[in-house]
């Protein structure tokens, strides 16, 4: 639906945010009146339009996912959570490895910080609450809450359980594309070596 | 053609009236936080409204002007001065080379616009001038000014250094932008309900409506934290994220109000209890921490019938700015 919308833009439509479970829309309802001269308020017009295209997209409407494959660093300083959560989880760390990059995640949807993505679904041995204390994490930095997994395009302050870095950068704002994951893309992490990780960067 | 920041203010940043389009990714829209403002800075200056203008917070900085200017400033009002002399707010002024604009007491208001007819040359990001301080990208270099920052604007396309008259620093232009309008009633907030509004309990939907909120001082360009009656939900669950817009009023956990500003984040997983109509948004922008807020519900029609005679109004002072300034200097 938010890709029938971003091909069938109108003037007016200023964002569309898909999220897990929604897609919200936002709008500039002088444009759309003075544009479309709707009967009804602008909210009703672009409520309509939603609803014609919930109507009109199905299956073969979605696109083809892009499926990213991403180098992650799950060792020493790029794991500073690994650890503990293998710890409290009381499994080993290589199995937390495993685990994490066994899984196609779905990117859900894109917030927080420019390109940071929410992955998911994450195999439930390795679901973890966030941190109780946010600390200062790495752009790059990967990290695990709830059932969800997602990667810090920027050094941010984050309650996260940091378990690995990759070291490609997530968000470039002077890249023709500052992000170049697209919510409903897939992505599958393989783990790298620091040595590799250095190598990458 | 240029000015310079002699000392910078607390956060003077390059804005406009935001970027829209890259929310799926993250990149709020940002942009002036008094978009009514900003716009009739720029169309007193004798721009186009989305032009970019210099947001500044008390204490504001002083600007050297190195070159003659038409300039404008709008919003909260700091008492600005050039030199030694007072300078008026909601009007065209054209200020001679080699003063310097400062602000000596925070009078009203919160954030204040200057606006320089032609407009800042910075370069675009995606497609807007504003600063997105987070990203570090948009406006000048990304970042607030700082002592020493040479802001150049565009080639004139008015001549108005003939106005003015000799050993005078400036002159102010006769006519000016009545303005009391968008910021009557102060306090009064207009919202239209949010997704999550009926799950508050019946006790605290009345204690929204009837009780004033306080703005806590952990507010900046990214939200305004309330304080008032902590208000509670009929139920307890934890919410998905999804994605919310600049007005957005979210439930906390301990009961308070948050109401989202123009650099907010795009997705949030907490209640929307409600939407601040964009009408209200230069109104809000303008109160500071400790003054109260009085919350008034008003539905989908209302809200866009007060956004429409807002730009409504904007479209007929930007004819009439337009018309005044090529009366003037033809």
């Amino acid at each position: 639906m938010a890709a029938w919308f971003s091909q069938h833009a109108f003037d007016g439509l200023n964002n569309i945010i898909p999220a897990y479970s929604s897609l919200t829309v936002t709008f500039d309802p002088y444009l759309i009146k003075t544009t479309w001269q709707p009967a009804s308020t602008a909210f009703e017009w672009v409520k309509q339009k939603l609803e014609a295209a919930y109507n009109l997209s199905n299956e073969n409407s979605a696109m083809p996912a892009t499926l990213h494959r991403i180098p992650v660093c799950y060792e020493g300083e790029y794991a500073p959570d690994l650890e503990a959560l293998a710890l409290h989880l009381q499994i080993t760390t290589r199995e937390i490895i495993q685990l994490h990059s066994a899984v196609v995640y779905r990117v859900y949807m894109i917030g927080f910080l420019p390109g940071f993505a929410y992955l998911g679904t994450v195999d439930e041995r390795i679901a973890a609450p966030r941190k109780p204390q946010p600390a200062s994490v790495k752009a790059g930095s990967v990290g695990i809450a709830g059932k969800q997994t997602g990667i810090y395009p920027l050094n941010s302050p984050g309650g996260w359980n940091i378990i690995g870095r990759m070291p490609l950068k997530m968000f470039d704002p002077h890249a023709d594309q500052p992000v170049w994951m697209q919510p409903g893309d897939q992505i599958q992490f393989f783990p790298i070596t620091a040595r590799e990780f250095k190598s990458w960067q | 053609m240029s000015l310079t920041i002699i000392k910078p203010g607390l956060c003077d940043s390059i804005q406009d009236a935001g970027r829209h389009g890259q929310a799926h990714l993250g990149i709020n829209a940002g942009g002036a936080m008094d978009p009514y403002a900003a716009g009739v800075a720029n169309l007193l200056a004798g721009n186009q409204r989305c032009e970019a203008v210099l947001e500044i917070h008390f204490p504001g900085p002083q600007i050297l002007f190195e070159q003659n200017a038409l300039i404008s400033i709008t919003g909260g009002d700091f008492t600005p001065f050039l030199n030694d002399e007072p300078l008026p707010l909601w009007k065209p002024i054209v200020v001679r080379r080699n003063t310097i604009l400062h602000f000596k007491r925070l009078q009203q208001g919160a954030r204040c616009y200057i606006a320089i007819h032609g407009g800042f040359n910075v370069q675009p990001w995606l497609g807007s001038y504003s600063t997105n301080l987070k990203a570090a990208a948009g406006g000048y270099e990304g970042r607030k000014l700082e002592k020493g920052d040479e802001l150049c604007f565009r080639e004139n396309t008015v001549y108005f250094a003939g106005l003015l008259r000799e050993g005078r620093d400036f002159q102010v232009l006769n006519w000016r932008v009545d303005m009391r309008r968008v910021y009557q009633d102060p306090h009064e907030i207009c919202f239209t309900t949010g997704h999550e509004f009926h799950e508050l309990c019946p006790n605290s939907q009345q204690d929204l409506l009837q009780n004033n909120f306080i703005i806590h001082p952990f507010s900046d360009r990214m939200g305004y934290r309330l304080k008032g009656v902590p208000l509670k939900r009929k139920h307890d669950y934890e919410l998905i994220s999804s994605g919310v817009s600049c007005g957005t009023m979210q439930l906390l956990p301990d009961g308070q109000l948050i109401v989202l500003m123009a650099d907010h984040q795009t997705t949030g997983g907490y209640p929307r209890i409600g939407h601040v109509v964009s009408a209200h948004l230069p109104k809000l922008a303008q109160l500071r921490p400790s003054d109260p807020i009085q919350f008034k519900h008003v539905d989908i029609q209302t809200a866009e019938d007060l956004l429409y005679s807002q730009q409504q109004e904007m479209v007929i002072l930007q004819r009439a700015c337009h018309d005044h300034l090529n009366e003037l200097v033809c």
